[in-house]
């Protein structure tokens, strides 16, 4: 009766275009990064394990480029994650001008990378910017820097432009979670005279789980396939200091190393592959359950 | 009351520091876009000492603004729509049957969210096909890989749309897809207007699909046709941020617009989990 009622047909062409245009390039991608797949020659010849080999012991910093991808993925959720729940709890009591906070906290979020990238470029300039000029202004000279050029600071800036464009994402997703919570629980807990860490460690934050775990899944993923913002703001740079995956992903691909490409890709796919399934399948466990 | 007062008047007082690190810079885009090139380049926050109106007639010209916006329309609307489409449709038989298969289905489709694509194989392929260069290759690749997210967030809404819906126009005879038409699609109304607008902006906003999958400057997106002008023009701030602003005008108006249902799609899988 079921079968008949909603006919998986339905979900043929979804299923077609996801399998041709999304999971078969990486997984064909699987089989490329044991070739020598290259724009420099006609042939493809396979080679085995030459390629991992090539991306863990050569001096190409291809490990240096993994460490980073895993860093950023770490540290930006950190940075986002905890200020967008006070955030969310803040903007969650009654105050003036809360839509319009909530509004414009989130607006970062629907700005292309592109626009991102250049607004901080010319903001963080080390002669002009906005950051140095204002530094200056107010006779804090001495901490003005070359925000995106000196290799000591450029991740920290990094981090702050990713969070500027993300913390209103989290904390709109937080503030959901935030607002189906009933009131009558935290007047209960003021009853018995609760403080305010402990209604958020005994109410807040187990009520809302499922919106930590959005964000922490959606933030995992973002994460580690991060491109857009590194490649428009340092383009990996200086030097290689900010090279993550995907931006070498991408400059081997522009080099011509098509093979190499595949391989790196290929690291952060079954990676990827196995964290997703974890968590999708926990995810379908309580779908289940509930 | 005293405390009260103090705790309302912090509280205001991080909202407006907050909200002036977003202002602030959409501020200075703004008014250096009206400044001639010497005086942008100071990138400043005061107002321009002429406004020059004609920095927005140069980038259009030169940036080849005018075709960009109609690409990056094309792809982002015709993708959106096929999205909204064809997800909704699979997300609907997938989420009604309990069967093991349409729940392998399910998990396969969503742990899309998480893989990463291979654009270069994507090319390959692209090339083996004949779709490598061409706009409809790119609208192509545009739906699958938004279909994970688009069912993602329809499955939800399936749960709140009761079943004895489809059940009774099944009943009544009508055939499974007359019933998905006339009785499902209508009432996903919301969350569909939710999708197209959260892949519309997705697409908008994509830099590193254009940079793999298209080789002519005639198939650029805006994305692209700021970036290169950007190469070109970079110590011209003034036209660069000119740029930006017409770059943005469009998503901003979405935003503005639709701000409720941009917010309800992306939370309401937040709040179900």
């Amino acid at each position: 009766m079921e079968k008949r009622l909603y006919p998986l047909r339905f979900a043929i062409p979804a299923l077609i275009l996801y399998a041709v245009f999304f999971l078969l390039p990486g997984l064909t991608g699987i089989f490329y990064s044991f070739t020598d797949w290259s724009t420099y020659h006609e042939d493809l010849n396979f080679v085995g394990f030459q390629n991992y080999v090539q991306i863990f012991t050569s001096n190409v910093e291809y490990g240096r480029y993994i460490f980073n991808t895993l860093q950023f993925t770490v540290i930006s959720n950190i940075v986002k994650i905890i200020p967008a729940f006070f955030l969310a709890l803040m903007l969650n009591q009654k105050m003036r001008g809360r839509n319009l906070y909530r509004a414009i906290l989130y607006f970062p979020s629907a700005l292309p990378y592109l626009v991102i990238g250049l607004i901080f470029r010319s903001i963080m300039h080390p002669g002009n910017g906005l950051i140095n000029k204002a530094l200056g202004a107010v006779g804090l000279g001495f901490l003005q820097q070359q925000w995106l050029a000196d290799p000591n600071i450029v991740w920290g800036s990094i981090f702050a432009v990713d969070a500027w464009r993300g913390i209103g994402y989290v904390m709109t997703i937080f503030l959901a979670g935030l607002q189906a919570i009933p009131e009558e629980l935290y007047e209960s807990a003021n009853i018995d005279g609760a403080g305010f860490w402990a209604k958020v460690r005994h109410i807040t934050l187990p009520m809302i789980m499922p919106s930590i775990s959005i964000n922490l899944t959606f933030g995992l993923a973002y994460g580690l396939k991060v491109f857009d913002v590194i490649y428009v703001l340092t383009n990996g740079g200086p030097g290689h200091t900010t090279e993550v995956l995907a931006t070498s992903v991408f400059r081997e691909y522009s080099n011509g190393n098509y093979a190499i490409s595949s391989a790196l890709n290929t690291l952060l796919f079954l990676f990827m592959a196995v964290l997703g399934l974890l968590i999708v399948t926990r995810f379908n466990k309580r779908t289940v359950e509930v | 009351m005293l405390k009260k007062n103090f705790s309302a008047a912090l509280r205001q007082l991080v909202a407006l520091l907050l909200s002036s690190t977003i202002l602030i810079p959409m501020y200075m885009v703004l008014v250096n876009s009206f400044k001639d090139k010497r005086e942008s380049n100071r990138m400043g926050l005061d107002l321009p000492v002429e406004w020059l109106w004609e920095n927005y007639q140069h980038v259009i010209e030169k940036g080849k603004l005018v075709a960009s916006f109609f690409n990056s329309c094309l792809y982002a609307f015709a993708a959106s729509v096929g999205v909204v489409l064809i997800a909704a449709l699979a997300t609907y038989v997938i989420a009604r049957r309990s069967d093991k298969l349409a729940k392998r289905l399910y998990l396969l489709l969503i742990i899309g969210l998480f893989l990463p694509v291979n654009h270069v194989v994507l090319v390959k392929i692209m090339s083996i096909l004949g779709l490598y260069g061409s706009r409809l290759g790119i609208v192509l690749y545009y739906l699958a890989s938004n279909m994970s997210f688009s069912v993602f967030v329809c499955y939800g809404y399936f749960s709140n749309l009761p079943r004895e819906l489809d059940e009774a126009a099944l009943i009544d005879g009508a055939s499974p897809l007359r019933t998905y038409i006339s009785v499902i699609f209508p009432l996903l109304k919301p969350i569909n207007i939710t999708v197209f607008i959260l892949t519309f902006m997705g697409i908008w906003s994509d830099f590193m699909t254009p940079l793999y999958l298209i080789n002519q400057t005639s198939m650029w997106p805006m994305n692209l046709a700021i970036y290169n002008f950007f190469g070109r023009y970079n110590a011209y701030w003034n036209y660069i941020f000119a740029d930006i602003v017409l770059t943005v005008l469009p998503v901003m108006a979405l935003y503005l617009l639709c701000q409720k249902q941009i917010i309800g799609g992306l939370t309401s899988g937040a709040v179900k989990g």
